[in-house]
């Protein structure tokens, strides 16, 4: 069964990736490959919440701190989805639902985050004292320095200079960075279709 | 035609490295950061605690799933690792697929190292679906479950400065690293030793995945060299007024 699975996915793998370059003769094949990917990532979510509910009950059942707000988010979950079942998706109640709490509370981790980063910048020096570190760290400021406006107004030329200087070099290092990047993904890829690494459990 | 060259030039290199790497054992630069997880590793089998894994949102139906495999395939080592530990690693992501695959390859891993009855599949988990609310969900496991080490590799965005703000506050170490460029540099502030660039992908070499990884380390500087050489030959055709 297992050499039957990594030999399905290699040729999988191999047949959509050869027909975005032989679009005519493997293109109706890795349409069809592509579609019934996105059918098992839909049952995927589905699995994956079990999976989400099932942790949380444990929690609840060997009463592990936290609980509380398991059984809150189980309950939730469960109303959601059966709300979201009876009334479809384009609802008002259920727009209403997103709009009013998910954005809401995300909005919130996103404000205590801009807290935390402002602190994790104030602590760098604390924790990792080295060249690059302090580097880092005059960078941030004069580029804070010429972006927010100041109580006289902006500093055209001084600001507009340090935006060019800084995005000249962060722009050129982070094409470096990208080309390492997508080597990284390039080689992860090529180990993966040849069944050197099989994340689908085949080894 | 050209991608396609490169993409069957890189294979070929990447298989014959491998057989090579495999008679011959590379040796690379000390990366801090893996060598505090190896450490790590070791510390978390001898005291008892667990490693908590983040795997980022990284959906393998896109271009980030890339970064996701490697976090896999760095999980699979570390669960055969660590097989001998009464408390297995905990795993989180924040895509479906990702929790499934995570789970699978904990549940391998154990296979590998002899210890299949240490796997639980409640140790892979789905944390949330979106990018806060997986790290929401994230956060209680590397506060409530005797963690020693945070481990941070996958694609996540800047959602990836709560985590390792939460790991500071309960002084454990962090390692941390993404694809995406701005959550690195979040990473560079906030964790102990951060991962710039591609070192992301040299994870399943320097935790000792195989000569596989080895090879693909090679092959990436190999291709580097290239790209290198091409935009030094642009710049200086185009500097001579070559049409290019």
């Amino acid at each position: 069964m297992r050499v039957f699975t990594a030999a399905f996915a290699i040729a999988a793998g191999l047949i959509v990736l050869i027909g975005y370059f032989f679009p005519d003769q493997l293109g109706s094949l890795q349409v069809v490959l592509i579609d019934w990917a996105v059918i098992i990532a839909a049952m995927a979510v589905l699995i994956g919440i079990y999976n989400l509910i099932a942790v949380q009950m444990e929690k609840i059942r060997t009463r592990q701190k936290g609980g509380t707000y398991g059984a809150l988010a189980v309950i939730s979950l469960i109303l959601t989805f059966g709300l979201g079942l009876v009334l479809g998706p384009e609802s008002p109640y259920m727009r209403w639902t997103v709009e009013a709490i998910v954005v809401p509370v995300e909005a919130s981790l996103m404000a205590i985050l801009a807290v935390t980063l402002v602190y994790a910048s104030i602590r760098l020096l604390r924790r990792r004292m080295d060249f690059t570190s302090v580097i880092f760290l005059i960078v941030v400021v004069i580029y804070l320095l010429a972006i927010v406006p100041t109580p006289i107004g902006a500093i055209s030329p001084f600001q507009d200079f340090v935006r060019q200087a800084v995005e000249m070099f962060s722009s050129g290092g982070a094409r470096g960075l990208l080309i390492g990047i997508a080597l990284g993904i390039l080689l992860t890829g090529l180990r993966v279709l040849f069944g050197i690494d099989r994340p689908y459990g085949g080894n | 035609m050209f991608a396609f060259g490169i993409l069957v030039f890189a294979a070929v290199l990447l298989l014959a490295l491998t057989l090579w790497r495999r008679r011959t054992p590379a040796s690379f630069r000390t990366i801090d950061a893996y060598e505090r997880l190896n450490r790590s590793v070791g510390l978390a089998v001898e005291n008892g605690s667990r490693l908590h894994i983040s795997l980022g949102h990284g959906s393998l139906f896109t271009q980030r799933g890339g970064s996701a495999l490697a976090g896999l395939a760095m999980l699979r080592r570390l669960a055969e690792r660590t097989s001998v530990s009464d408390r297995p690693p905990v795993v989180t992501s924040g895509d479906a697929s990702l929790a499934i695959l995570s789970q699978d390859t904990l549940q391998s891993g154990y296979r590998a190292a002899g210890a299949e009855e240490q796997y639980r599949f409640n140790t892979g988990r789905l944390t949330g679906l979106t990018p806060f609310s997986y790290a929401a969900g994230a956060l209680p496991a590397m506060r409530d479950e005797n963690v020693s080490a945070n481990i941070i590799i996958g694609n996540l965005g800047i959602e990836g400065g709560l985590l390792a703000d939460a790991s500071e506050r309960e002084n454990v170490n962090l390692i941390a690293t993404s694809d995406d460029l701005s959550t690195q540099s979040v990473f560079y502030a906030s964790a102990q030793e951060p991962l710039i660039g591609e070192e992301l992908f040299a994870a399943g070499a320097y935790v000792g995945a195989g000569a596989s990884h080895d090879a693909s380390l090679n092959v990436q500087d190999i291709l580097r060299w290239l790209i290198i050489l091409a935009i030094l030959l642009g710049a200086g055709l185009k500097i001579l007024g070559a049409p290019i």
